[in-house]
């Protein structure tokens, strides 16, 4: 097989392990014997010594040793090494040859056997004659053997089977066949493995020895022979750091050879096994930059050794196959812990050999030519059916000089190789190794090297005719190059797809591959952008377009057969293309007129078109798709007879539609869902090309954002410019439907601010400014939803201003009907809020109505509305407060029962307007008033704005209420309502809670009946009252503190006892003698049996102070008459 | 042989890496340093974010070469604002050491600043500035 030829051999690439030869086991018929054959061979973990063991027959044939050279004076070698070598001593020549016998030591015929088994050792001695191969004898036993030198029968034994077979004590074992087997089979296969060991030390001495028979000028070959012998002897050995030593010095070896055209492919086979074993120890060493090292060595020496001009080939096979094992040695160390990085992964290896094998299939092309004979005979046979020699010639096996032999054989053998080239599989092998290198790339965080490892990957399906694999990775790439806006690398990759596409004869890949070459991103040169095009136009005629250039000639006209069966086939003659994906030479942007229209307006749409081909392009129809689709049939270009829609190369075209929206649309918004242009006619075959959304493709997002920022940096300079510059044009997908702009005007009138719990009235006038009757008016008024959550409660609203709505009253009043309004009509309605609590508030005045219109000679009936808000903000009115005093005007802590008190209250305007106070009235709760009627004091008062209302009630607790407690005293009602509101508007009743009072009941109650005046010299009589409001004779000391203001008569001090319930009257004579405030001579009052009533207690129910008038200026005569 | 120079445009403003100026001197075989450029991005990339990462103000610009592969050197270094120059050197050629490779790079670098700078460039835009071309070709010229 040609394609294996540069396979490296399996004994090469496996790992060496001593050979040890099993003879005298019966493993098919004796059950022990097999039990022993699996013990060695099962469970081969990396813990047991690394023996590869083999059951031989006892009288096996192993290979004959040749006779020794005793001088290598005229030896010529004939070549480096014999391809049966490494198999030789791999799988061939043992180690160690063991003999299993079944032998107790007492064995009844002890004798015979003994002799029998030395017979068995002597025939297998013969056939190993001349080879160091040691041999061994493992007696199969029954018995357990006794501890050493307690069986003294075994020893003597033993020592006697030793000599007769000729064997040295170590080299006889003993193997119980017991329980435990397989720890006596491990401790036997370490004994073999030292036996071994010291088996391959010898031969390794003795390859050493040939070397100081050898001479420089004729032995050259053997140099490097015996270094690899000795390598691999050690890597036997498992003694990799030696055989490594080894390797180096045959790797240095071989490259001093002489090289010439005959034997370049010996030494470069050579050297590429060596390489191998130096790279695979070095990574088993856990120094890859040392393998590396060498392996760039390696190339670098062997780069330029290419041989026979007329097998180029052979050494890009080769190089191919040093970086594929390369590349395979590292991964498999990889898989063994090693780490590798982006820069250094067995990726470019894999890489390098596919971009060798390319090379190996170009120089074949050229070298091979078909058509030639195979020559007979066959000069590549050889009588063995092998070559002797790894890397020669089979017709010229084992020569050495510089000259072929025979001319004539050479170029019979050359055109040979040639022929069998022809055969190989080449792209197959670019396309394993590419497949091998991007996995190991995209394992390595390289995208974009993947992406390229992946475009060859289909440039080699598609060198293989393999068209429909090539087109799905060259598609598959497309797009991150596309995204990556390389553009001489889309266009080459399209290029290629391109010719996949007319190979296949696929209408719709050669179509989109041609839009795309022709458009924007393509470099392709005017004059290929031509041809593209006019193929495209044939295509779309339904007529076989040209072949693409540098195609296949025999490729051609299958695809030009294919084509025609295509074209015949009717049906499917219709290619739907979305763009969005590609960046196609025709170019799409469309955009609504303006973001949102009103229903009454045409809605104005734009499409433009840009061709970016080199010859014109017309196409037949032009639609737009909206999210409603009964629109669509608005959006529809066609072209008709004549006048054809023709793009020109380079210019954008406008194209506009508009129609109406439907009156349901109100609100709701018209979406272009996609753009589609039909090329060609339905009579050949038509294209569809069709954009999602409003246009754009893979590019424009680009563009578009380039764009800006160069406008922005240098303003609207487009506006100077007839045409509109195509990248800033921006897409306008979708537009809002809003409704008709209403004619109508629409008034409101109020005082503001509201005041809390009033029936604020707005008034609202709606005025027709319509031309026709506007129907079906109808108000929306209340509060704006969507505020704060707590308003809706607090606010209600009413078109009732009569009385004062109550709770139920919503906050919103929906669609009250208005009737219809002529237009120039007027219309006036109040509206009443009443807000409970203060703060802003937004009410909204939605005055809906429905109107006749024609648009574009289309009536509809549109529904319009305006909206009115207003903000208010709602105060509160008044403040009213109220307080509890004594007869004396001063505070009450507390309340004493059955005295009289006073309870004061001030009203406060804070309102901005008058307010008028209709009436208030008290409504009392335990307490009662002190006088017959309560009588409101505020009758229709009307309060500017800071201004206080007061009112004085004196009322009294009733006697029997239960003392020391906190009681409600009831409630001061005010009724009310703004002075500017009509007689009839509704009076509003604020209700202000009387505070709590603490009532407390006194033991003794002291009052005074006095004028509310006296006069200097004049009789001020005082009649004190003192009542015992206990259920006890209360004894009651008074004494009359002198003053300076007054003389007066009566008891100065006394002491008497007030029986329980009723009172004492003291009378006293005042006389003033000083005019003005004066304070009365005091009262001192003291309950020797009650010391809680004590004098300044009782004195807070005293008046104080009296006003003294001065003397009268009377005539005198009165006085003196007086007098 | 040659020098080949790139420049792509910043990862500031762009997640793209489209190139802004690419020449190579023998102009046959064009398509293939595109690729080799391309894909050196990947590198490019690890780099600059690998570097991120730990000493972000201190950062070398010049990456050094990026990949090895056997016929070109590939070289990368990133501005601040992550504008990336690759130059790509024929293995064969040993008069470009590393300093000389630097060397190169600054100047690309001073030059495309004055790109740069002038008002009439809209950055983000292919780079036709003949002053930018003239320093490029000059050092086309001296290693080849």
């Amino acid at each position: 097989m040609a394609g294996s030829q540069w396979e490296l051999p399996p004994e090469l690439c496996c790992r060496p392990m001593a050979f040890v030869a099993l003879t005298g086991l019966d493993v098919v018929y004796n059950a022990v014997h097999r039990a022993i054959w699996d013990a060695f061979c099962a469970n081969r973990r990396a813990d047991r010594v690394p023996i590869s063991f083999k059951v031989l027959p006892g009288d096996h044939e192993y290979p004959k040793c040749r006779t020794k050279r005793t001088s290598y004076e005229w030896y010529i070698p004939k070549g480096i090494l014999k391809t049966g070598w490494m198999n030789k001593h791999l799988n061939l020549v043992p180690a160690l040859v063991v003999l299993f016998y079944e032998l107790d030591w007492d064995d009844p015929q002890w004798k015979e056997k003994q002799s029998e088994c030395a017979t068995k050792v002597e025939i297998v001695r013969t056939s190993l004659q001349g080879r160091n191969t040691k041999v061994a004898v493992v007696l199969i036993q029954k018995k357990t053997p006794l501890p050493p030198g307690e069986d003294l029968v075994a020893s003597e034994r033993a020592s006697a089977l030793c000599n007769s077979c000729d064997l040295s004590g170590k080299s006889l074992f003993v193997l119980p066949h017991t329980d435990h087997l397989v720890g006596y089979i491990i401790r036997l296969e370490n004994a073999f493995y030292e036996h071994a060991q010291t088996y391959y030390y010898t031969e390794i001495r003795r390859v050493k020895s040939h070397k100081e028979f050898l001479n420089k000028t004729t032995h050259q070959l053997l140099f490097v022979r015996h270094q690899f012998k000795m390598a691999f002897l050690s890597e036997l050995k498992q003694d990799t750091q030696n055989a490594l030593k080894y390797y180096r010095a045959a790797y240095s070896l071989v490259h001093e050879l002489r090289a010439h055209e005959t034997n370049m492919l010996e030494i470069k086979t050579m050297a590429g096994f060596i390489n191998y074993k130096i790279c695979r120890l070095c990574f088993q060493h856990n120094t890859p930059l040392d393998a590396i090292a060498q392996f760039r060595k390696h190339i670098d020496l062997c780069k330029k050794k290419i041989g026979s001009a007329e097998l180029a080939y052979e050494h890009s096979a080769w190089m191919s196959k040093q970086f594929q094992s390369f590349g395979e040695l590292f991964d498999e160390a990889i898989k063994l812990g090693l780490t590798a990085i982006q820069t250094q992964n067995p990726g470019f290896y894999y890489q390098q050999a596919a971009c060798y094998s390319q090379d190996r299939k170009q120089m074949a092309q050229q070298l091979c030519q078909a058509g030639m004979t195979y020559p007979s005979p066959d000069p590549l046979d050889t009588q063995s059916g092998g070559l002797d020699f790894y890397g020669q010639r089979p017709w010229r096996q084992g020569h050495q000089s510089i000259d072929p032999t025979d001319p004539e054989k050479e170029k019979m053998g050359i055109l040979a190789l040639q022929i069998k080239e022809t055969d190989v599989p080449h792209s197959e092998l670019i396309i394993a190794l590419l497949s091998n290198a991007v996995a190991q790339f995209k394992k390595y965080k390289c995208p974009r090297m993947k992406s390229h490892l992946m475009v060859q990957m289909g440039e080699e399906y598609y060198h293989a005719k393999d068209y429909t694999k090539a087109l799905k990775l060259l598609d598959y790439v497309m797009c991150d190059y596309r995204t990556e806006r390389w553009w001489p690398l889309l266009t080459a990759i399209l290029t290629t797809a391109l010719r996949c596409a007319y190979l296949m004869a696929s209408v719709k890949d050669y179509v989109i591959y041609c839009m795309e070459l022709l458009g924007r991103a393509s470099t392709l040169k005017e004059e290929q952008k031509s041809r593209i095009e006019k193929n495209l136009f044939k295509v779309l005629m339904n007529k076989v377009p040209e072949a693409e250039a540098e195609c296949d000639p025999a490729s051609v006209s299958a695809a030009r057969s294919l084509w025609t069966d295509r074209m015949a086939l009717s049906g499917s003659n219709e290619v739907m293309v979305d763009m969005q994906d590609y960046i196609p030479f025709i170019q799409c942007k469309a955009r609504f007129q303006s973001p949102s229209f009103h229903v009454d307006q045409p809605i104005q749409l734009q499409v433009f078109l840009r061709a970016d081909c080199p010859h014109p392009v017309s196409f037949s129809k032009l639609t737009v798709s909206l999210s409603n689709q009964e629109y669509n049939q608005w959006c529809v270009a066609e072209s008709s007879g004549q006048d054809s829609m023709t793009l020109l190369p380079g210019k954008a075209r406008c194209y506009d539609f508009s129609f109406v929206a439907k009156t349901e649309d109100v609100g709701k918004k018209v979406e272009m869902t996609g753009v589609e242009m039909m090329l060609g006619s339905d009579s050949g075959r038509c294209v569809f090309l069709s954009w999602r959304g409003a246009g754009g493709d893979a590019a424009s997002t680009q563009e578009a954002l380039q764009a800006s920022r160069s406008s922005r940096r240098w303003g609207r300079g487009a506006e100077a410019r007839q045409e509109p510059d195509w990248d800033s044009l921006t897409l306008q997908h979708s537009t809002m439907i809003i409704s008709r702009v209403p004619k109508i005007r629409v008034q409101l009138c109020h005082q503001p601010p509201a005041l809390t719990n009033e029936m604020y009235c707005i008034s609202l006038s709606v005025q027709s400014q319509e031309e026709d009757v506007a129907r079906d008016v109808k108000l929306t008024a209340g509060l704006k939803p969507g505020q704060e959550a707590g308003l809706g409660q607090s606010t209600h609203v009413t078109l009732d201003g009569s009385s004062v709505c109550d709770d139920n009253a919503p906050a919103l009043l929906t669609d009250v009907p208005l009737g219809d309004l002529k237009p120039g009509e007027k219309l006036e309605k109040c509206v009443y809020m009443k807000c409970v609590s203060t703060g802003p508030r937004v009410f909204l005045f939605h005055v809906a109505y429905s109107i006749d219109t024609a648009v574009e000679g289309r009536h509809i009936v549109c529904k319009c509305h305006k909206d009115e808000t207003v903000t208010v903000e709602t105060v509160v009115p008044f403040e009213a407060s109220v307080k509890f005093v004594s007869t004396k005007f001063e505070p009450l802590e507390r309340v004493a029962v059955d005295i009289p008190f006073l309870l004061m209250t001030d009203v406060v305007s804070s309102s901005p307007c008058p307010l008028l106070l209709s009436s208030s009235c008290l409504q009392l709760q335990t307490i009662t008033s002190n006088t017959p009627q309560l009588q409101s004091q505020l009758q229709q008062v009307v309060l500017q704005t800071g201004e206080c209302a007061s009112e004085c009630f004196c009322l009294r607790c009733p006697p029997g209420t239960s003392s020391s407690n906190t009681v409600a005293t009831g409630q001061y009602v005010i009724s009310w309502r703004r002075k500017s509101s009509g007689a009839d508007s509704p009076l509003i009743q604020t209700t202000v809670s009387l505070p709590h009072v603490i009532l407390e009941s006194v033991p003794l109650y002291v009052y005074a009946d006095l004028p509310s005046f006296g006069r200097v010299r004049e009789s001020l009589p005082v009649r004190y009252h003192i009542e015992n409001r206990t259920a006890q004779v209360q004894e009651v000391e008074i004494a009359v503190d002198p003053s300076d203001a007054f003389m007066f008569s009566g008891l100065k001090q006394v002491r008497l006892r007030v029986l329980p319930g009723t009172e004492q009257q003291m009378l006293y004579n005042y006389y003033p003698l000083m005019a003005g405030y004066q304070t009365l001579p005091q009262l001192n009052i003291s309950l020797p049996h009650c010391p809680t009533s004590t004098s300044p207690a009782l004195r807070r129910f005293l008046p104080q102070r009296i006003f003294v008038k001065p003397q009268g200026r009377q005539p005198d005569d009165a006085s003196i008459a007086a007098a | 042989m040659l020098p080949f120079t790139v420049y792509f445009s910043p990862d500031v403003f762009f997640p793209q890496n489209y190139p802004l100026y690419i020449r190579s001197v023998p102009s046959q075989n064009e398509l293939k340093f595109h690729y080799t450029v391309h894909t050196s991005l990947d590198v490019v990339e690890e780099k600059v974010s690998a570097v991120g990462k730990s000493l972000a103000d201190q950062r070398e610009l010049y990456l050094g070469l990026l990949y090895p592969t056997e016929d070109y050197k590939v070289y990368g270094y990133v501005t601040n604002s992550k504008v990336k120059f690759v130059i790509v050197v024929d293995s064969s050629n040993t008069s470009l050491r590393d300093n000389e490779i630097r060397s190169m790079f600054r100047k690309l670098h001073n030059s495309f600043t004055d790109v740069m700078c002038n008002p009439f460039y809209n950055p983000g835009d292919p780079i036709l500035s003949k002053a930018f071309n003239g320093i490029v070709s000059g050092m086309m010229v001296q290693t080849s």
